[in-house]
């Protein structure tokens, strides 16, 4: 087959074509660190998780140290059962308790992992029994409603 | 009268019809010369060079500007949530979800499918097709199959290299500009954008739109009628067509992609 010029233009756009799909795949969706870590798999039944979507962080003293993988309902305790990945380079006890938290006022949930002070370490497939659920406005409000309507209706007129 | 009504409406249909199967037919036909096309690559290659290297300059320097816009704009309404640190994400996900594919591909239709028809209209209109027809060389194999797989091809790599350079434009105004954290601009952009679920979905559309642009442009090309009027109108035809049509298959694929 003969070559030409345009091999080498033609060449030049394919290039160009893959070095910006590079750009995307690692600058803007960060591809690299999130495949190839080694993680272990650690479940935790939660009784309300409020917004936590897969994909969530797990922070451990604010630094990010695992993902979330995977929300399912469980029929048999009625609770959401959370997957999540660690990075195999963090490990913490067998008694550390999980929160969900929100970050700043309106931004998006993530759990909070707060170390415990048991010899043995959290692994593969074990669960979590310490947790807390996301805090519901909702119930949050109906709760401060009904303390207040039980309170005796008496520093009114008494002051 | 509600007999010619009724005649009027048989006849558009039947050639409402008619257009259809030609067209599924023609498509069908290029789709079928993908391996001749791909052993005498040299021909696509020449037509790669002339829709994609002409068309680069024009796509990054849209791209750059479309980025500057989203910078300023997402810039404005952010801040007023006090969540300007999330503009970084704002820039990539409009980019590479649709702007991207949308944009370029409009572009794509103007710069290159209108070449693309008026090429194939004048050498309708010069009865170069028939001519080849006479020699027994098949011209949708020889002429049109080329253009199409060119355009097929060429697509995704603009529509990468617009959303790239938006996203560097986004980042010259954001941070370099207005004063946007550079961590947090990057960070949750990379928090926030998936490659499978984003930019693999960008690069779908990207080859759907650039195999219905160029589908597009050579179809109203060799149906054309064989006057300077007949390659006008269809020259016209084609960016309207294209571009219309670009538009509702983005709607279409956004729903099936994004939706959960």
């Amino acid at each position: 087959m003969q070559r030409s010029n345009n091999d080498i233009w033609v060449g030049l756009l394919v290039l160009i074509g893959a070095a910006a799909l590079l750009f995307l795949a690692l600058q803007s969706a960060n591809l690299l660190s999130l495949s190839f870590q080694k993680t272990y798999q650690v479940t935790a039944l939660f009784d309300n998780i409020g917004g936590l979507k897969k994909q969530a962080a797990v922070k451990s003293a604010g630094v990010v140290v695992g993902r979330v993988k995977d929300i399912v309902f469980d029929g048999k305790s009625f609770q959401a059962k959370v997957v999540m990945a660690i990075e195999a380079q963090h490990q913490f006890p067998k008694d550390s308790s999980l929160k969900i938290l929100t970050s700043g006022l309106l931004g998006e949930q993530y759990i909070g992992l707060e170390a415990g002070a048991d010899e043995k370490n959290l692994a593969e497939g074990d669960k979590v029994q310490d947790t807390q659920s996301a805090v519901v406005l909702e119930n949050l409000i109906s709760r401060f409603l009904y303390n207040k309507a039980a309170e005796p209706a008496t520093n009114t007129d008494g002051k | 009268m509600i007999v010619r009504g009724l005649a009027y409406l048989g006849w558009t249909l039947r050639v409402v019809l008619a257009d259809i199967g030609h067209a599924t037919r023609l498509f069908w036909q290029l789709l079928m010369c993908a391996p001749s096309c791909l052993r005498r690559f040299g021909l696509v290659r020449d037509q790669m060079h002339f829709l994609g290297n002409y068309s680069l300059a024009i796509i990054s320097v849209s791209g750059l500007f479309v980025g500057f816009v989203l910078g300023l704009q997402g810039y404005y309404t952010l801040q007023r949530y006090g969540s300007a640190s999330a503009l970084g994400l704002l820039v990539a996900l409009s980019l590479v979800r649709e702007l991207g594919p949308v944009v370029s591909a409009l572009l794509f239709a103007g710069r290159a499918g209108t070449s693309l028809t008026a090429e194939i209209g004048l050498m309708k209109a010069g009865e170069q097709l028939s001519a080849m027809e006479m020699m027994a060389i098949d011209p949708v194999r020889r002429i049109l199959a080329p253009r199409f797989w060119a355009g097929v091809f060429v697509m995704p790599i603009l529509s990468a290299v617009f959303s790239a350079v938006g996203i560097l434009g986004g980042w010259v105004v954001g941070v370099v500009m207005i004063g946007v954290d550079s961590g947090s601009f990057w960070g949750q952009m990379q928090s926030g954008v998936d490659v499978w679920q984003d930019v693999g979905n960008g690069v779908v559309k990207s080859l759907v739109f650039g195999t219905t642009v160029s589908f597009v442009a050579l179809r109203q090309g060799f149906e054309a009628q064989p006057t300077p009027e007949g390659v006008a109108r269809a020259t016209t035809r084609t960016v309207v067509l294209a571009s219309l049509s670009v538009l509702a298959l983005d709607f279409v694929l956004t729903a099936l992609m994004f939706t959960i």
